[in-house]
């Protein structure tokens, strides 16, 4: 089932090829991005119908990984915040300022309960704007903006 | 012309442009390629596009084009050279807006550059999120502001509902000035009864019987003044706090029912149901208990200082002296303490959700048999709270014998002090008496103040909960200056439309126009939008792009309740509130007459069965309408719908869910409430559309096709391979795909 072949297009698209056919707008889609990111990694059409089910990143060629790998790098965009600076206040709507793994940023918090709790040491906080922020570990964090994060918890 | 791009980047620009070169267009973006965040900033000139981050620029040429997307938060922006992509921005959707207008941008200025010919006159810088003309710089419709609340003062701002009874409040405190004087007359009688009588008859002089019957009968008369007073003043502050916790309720659910679909949604029933019900009323027992008590302890301490100081100030002084001690412990630990009380709040509320989420779905846990399962949730959400409580508790537990150990450490004090004054007969032992006596009462008071802290801090997080929903403004917002339109005529104008759900774009730059009277059916997959489109039309939602406007007038201008009355909405599954048929009737237009309310029910084909049922239209129904089938609640829906007499009808499925005798009978009602309104339908079964003028076939949030069925047709085009699935298999839904059941959840 795994015999297909991808490529990038001079439109910078991903193309696939199986039993013949090609499909142009490739997009790869994690099943579940937060649960198991290097599993279960579907290949969507631009129609929003699903060509190939890859159940394993390591099951397909090195040159498909990179490809999709790098695809997804441009589509999946989660920053990781590492440290909390400033909150605008401790009711919401609050301005965080927070400094992440893709560089200092600011996030709306709405309402409190756009922090989601994933796991016991783990928050995904969506903010204003629809971009989610991730923690991984509230342990982690230093003294201050556990603090801060913890009038919101 | 000099369009006001940011001043970072200004100096930056300028150096980048040639002589006579100006910039018409800029988007700033705030992502590299690797999705870091930067700032980057693109602008278009009459003769290229430059991307000031990097040294590209893109002289215009026939075959560039610009498109965008977004994905799970992030915008894209490529630029293509034909069929090759030549590179590729991005930005958070904070941009989104902004990002369309620049590619419009884009595309009229190498479109003049083509031509040769000016650029269209400049039309008036418009708002990027709504598209309305800005007032000098802001707009109208979108200017949010920020809205911090001072937390520390929380409570002060209870005063705004404390004011109606300021003279109440005024008698209660003078009462309480009074009633704390009375009790304080007893110690200060002990003095006299120590040192004229009770050391003098140690001494051999005989006890006089009048002082003493004068001295006892002041001791009881204070204490009965004291008790007459406490009685009067507890009694007044009590019934005014209990009002003015009974205001804040109603005027918190008021406000909660403003506020928009959007709030409910992202909130859970449970944490609702608990700000405002138990919430409020633990501000209320607050003001009512322990802030009265901490009034009078203040007073009390007040009080007794000023009369130990007056009796001996030295052993005064001495006596006070733990008393910033106690002061500096109690600031100390408040911060803790009011951020754990918050803390216990919230868990709180996350217990009672587990039990509102399980309690109306309890039929699913039972046929799937995970009672187990969902015990465990609850049990889960409990020992979080035990957890959080521990927490608290460890500092709580600390607190209240650190202060008994320091009020005991005083009283040693004043004991040796006394008697190292008494043996240099600096006082007297009927002083030393009162003094022990009045400070005994002075510390316990203190031991009762230090507990204030604990409820005040309850007390404050509770009314921080209960601001935030009085603090939110709905995203529905009532317009600063309202237009109001008299009669209309129905005809809504759709320009550029775009809704998102969190990152996810559920309406893309939909136009389209309705005219006065006119009938549209709006078909499409389920998840194609159409619902979303029906709930931005009647502004449960507003647009995050592009406008709405009915009868040219945009509908964020117009007062919301009264924008509303023009539309008649019949749902899928039609909610009928508990009380009687003809209240659920005249539920829009509460002073209808009965004929009104008979005339309507004629015509939405609910009259007789009506009178059917056992008290006819005084019938009681349940919450849900239990007892009626589904064809019949949607009838009364109908005919509610029917008795505002709306210019605008929208019906979501109106006839989903029903069989298709019942559906015919519903049909022949609906005709007679679309007759002459502009009426905009759903349905999946398209057979149910045929007398609408337009059809409007949606797919992922964007128009696909628009017109008559015989036209739709014709061109065979996505209307034709739905109606032909529909043919081929009469049981085929549209909407076969679970997800229609929120979407019509939302609407509900």
């Amino acid at each position: 089932m795994n015999s297909f072949q991808l490529i990038r297009n001079a439109a910078g698209q991903l193309v696939l090829t199986r039993n013949g056919e090609s499909h142009a707008g490739i997009v790869p889609v994690r099943a579940f991005p937060i649960a198991a990111p290097d599993e279960c990694i579907s290949l969507m059409g631009i129609d929003g119908h699903e060509h190939v089910w890859i159940e394993k990143l390591s099951d397909v060629s090195d040159d498909i990984q990179t490809l999709i790998l790098e695809e997804l790098a441009h589509r999946e965009f989660t920053p990781e915040i590492g440290r909390i600076r400033s909150v605008s206040s401790f009711a919401t709507p609050s301005s965080w300022q927070v400094e992440t793994d893709r560089g200092d940023t600011e996030l709306l918090l709405k309402a409190e309960d756009h922090i989601r709790r994933l796991s016991a040491s783990a928050l995904l906080i969506t903010d204003g704007h629809g971009v989610s922020f991730l923690i991984r570990n509230t342990e982690n964090l230093d003294a201050h903006s556990r603090k801060l994060l913890d009038r919101f918890l | 012309m000099t369009l006001s791009i940011p001043d970072a980047w200004r100096i930056k620009a300028q150096s980048r442009l040639t002589d006579g070169e100006t910039i018409t267009g800029h988007l700033e973006l705030n992502l590299d390629a690797q999705l870091n965040f930067t700032h980057n900033l693109l602008l278009i000139t009459d003769c290229r596009l430059i991307d000031l981050g990097s040294d590209c620029d893109y002289p215009y040429r026939d075959t560039l084009t610009l498109q965008h997307r977004d994905h799970g938060g992030v915008g894209r922006i490529e630029l293509f050279d034909g069929a090759s992509r030549l590179t590729c921005w991005f930005y958070t959707l904070a941009h989104n807006a902004a990002a369309t207008r620049f590619i419009k941008q884009f595309n009229q200025q190498q479109a003049c550059a083509r031509t040769g010919l000016p650029a269209a006159p400049d039309a008036p810088e418009l708002c990027p999120d709504c598209l309305t003309p800005l007032d000098q710089g802001e707009c109208p419709h979108c200017s949010i502001t920020l809205n911090a609340p001072p937390r520390a003062w929380t409570l002060l701002r209870l005063w705004r509902f404390a004011r109606p009874y300021q003279w109440q409040l005024l008698s209660g405190f003078l009462l309480m000035l009074a009633s704390t004087a009375a009790t304080l007359v007893p110690p200060y009688l002990t003095m006299p009864l120590m040192d004229k009588v009770l050391i003098p008859y140690q001494n051999g002089k005989p006890i006089d019987f009048v002082i003493v019957s004068w001295l006892l009968a002041g001791l009881l008369g204070s204490a009965l003044l004291a008790w007459g007073l406490g009685w009067a003043k507890t009694y007044i502050l009590a019934l005014v706090s209990e009002r003015i916790g009974a205001d804040l309720r109603t005027i918190t659910y008021e406000h909660l029912l403003r506020l928009s679909l959007e709030y409910f949604g992202g909130k859970r029933t449970g944490d609702l149901m608990s700000r405002i019900g138990s919430e409020s009323d633990r501000i209320c027992v607050f003001l009512s208990l322990h802030l009265l008590d901490f009034a009078t302890d203040v007073l009390m301490i007040v009080m007794t200082a000023a009369i130990l100081f007056s009796i001996n100030p030295w052993l005064a002084l001495v006596t006070l002296v733990p008393l910033p001690f106690i002061a500096w412990m109690i600031h100390n630990v408040r911060d803790r303490l009011r951020t754990g009380f918050e803390k216990i709040d919230r868990v709180w509320s996350e217990v009672s959700n587990v039990l509102a989420d399980t309690i109306p779905g309890i039929r699913v846990v039972k046929a799937f048999a995970q009672e187990r399962r969902e015990a465990e949730h609850f049990h889960v959400a409990n020992a979080h709270n035990l957890q959080v409580n521990d927490r608290i508790n460890k500092i709580w537990s600390l607190f209240t014998p650190s202060v008994s150990l320091l009020t005991e450490i005083g009283l040693l004090v004043v004991w040796a002090f006394g008697i190292w004054q008494v043996s240099n007969n600096e006082i007297t032992v009927g002083v030393l008496t009162a003094f022990l006596a009045y400070i005994s009462r002075f510390y316990a008071r203190l031991d009762s103040m230090s507990r204030i802290v604990s409820v005040t801090q309850k007390a404050a997080a509770g009314a921080k909960r209960i601001f935030d929903i009085l603090d939110h403004v709905s995203s529905v917002p009532e317009p600063a200056n309202p237009v109001h339109l008299g009669q209309i005529e129905g005809r809504i104008d759709l320009k550029g439309a775009g809704f998102r759900y969190g990152n996810r774009a559920v309406i893309k730059d939909l136009n389209l126009t309705i005219q006065p009277g006119e009938m549209i059916g709006l078909v499409g997959h389920s998840g194609s939008g159409k619902s979303t489109l029906v709930n931005l039309m009647c502004r449960f939602y507003d647009v995050s792009e592009g406008s709405i406007s009915i009868d040219g007038v945009n509908i964020k201008s117009l007062p919301v309740s009264e924008y509303r009355r023009h539309i008649g909405l019949v749902l899928q599954d039609p909610f009928l509130f508990f009380g009687s048929i003809a209240e659920n009737i005249a539920y829009g237009k509460p002073d209808a007459t009965r004929a009104e309310i008979v005339a309507a029910a004629h015509a939405a084909h609910a009259h007789e069965f009506i009178l059917r049922l056992p008290h006819g239209y005084d019938s009681l129904v349940g919450e849900r309408g239990h007892g009626l089938s589904g064809g019949e609640r949607q009838r009364i829906s109908i005919a509610r719908a029917l008795l505002i007499d709306p210019r605008i009808l929208i019906l979501d499925e109106a006839t989903a869910s029903v069989d298709t005798e019942t559906e015919k009978e519903i049909q022949k009602a609906l005709d007679n409430l679309v007759h002459g309104r502009t009426t905009i339908a759903i349905a999946h079964r398209l057979s149910t559309l045929h007398k609408a003028n337009r059809l409007v076939v949606l797919d992922k949030g964007e128009v696909v096709e628009i017109g008559s069925h015989d036209e739709l047709m014709a061109t065979q085009g996505a209307y034709y391979r739905l109606y032909q699935a529909q043919a081929r298999n009469v049981d085929t839904d549209l909407n076969d795909v679970p997800a229609i059941q929120t979407d019509n959840k939302v609407s509900a």
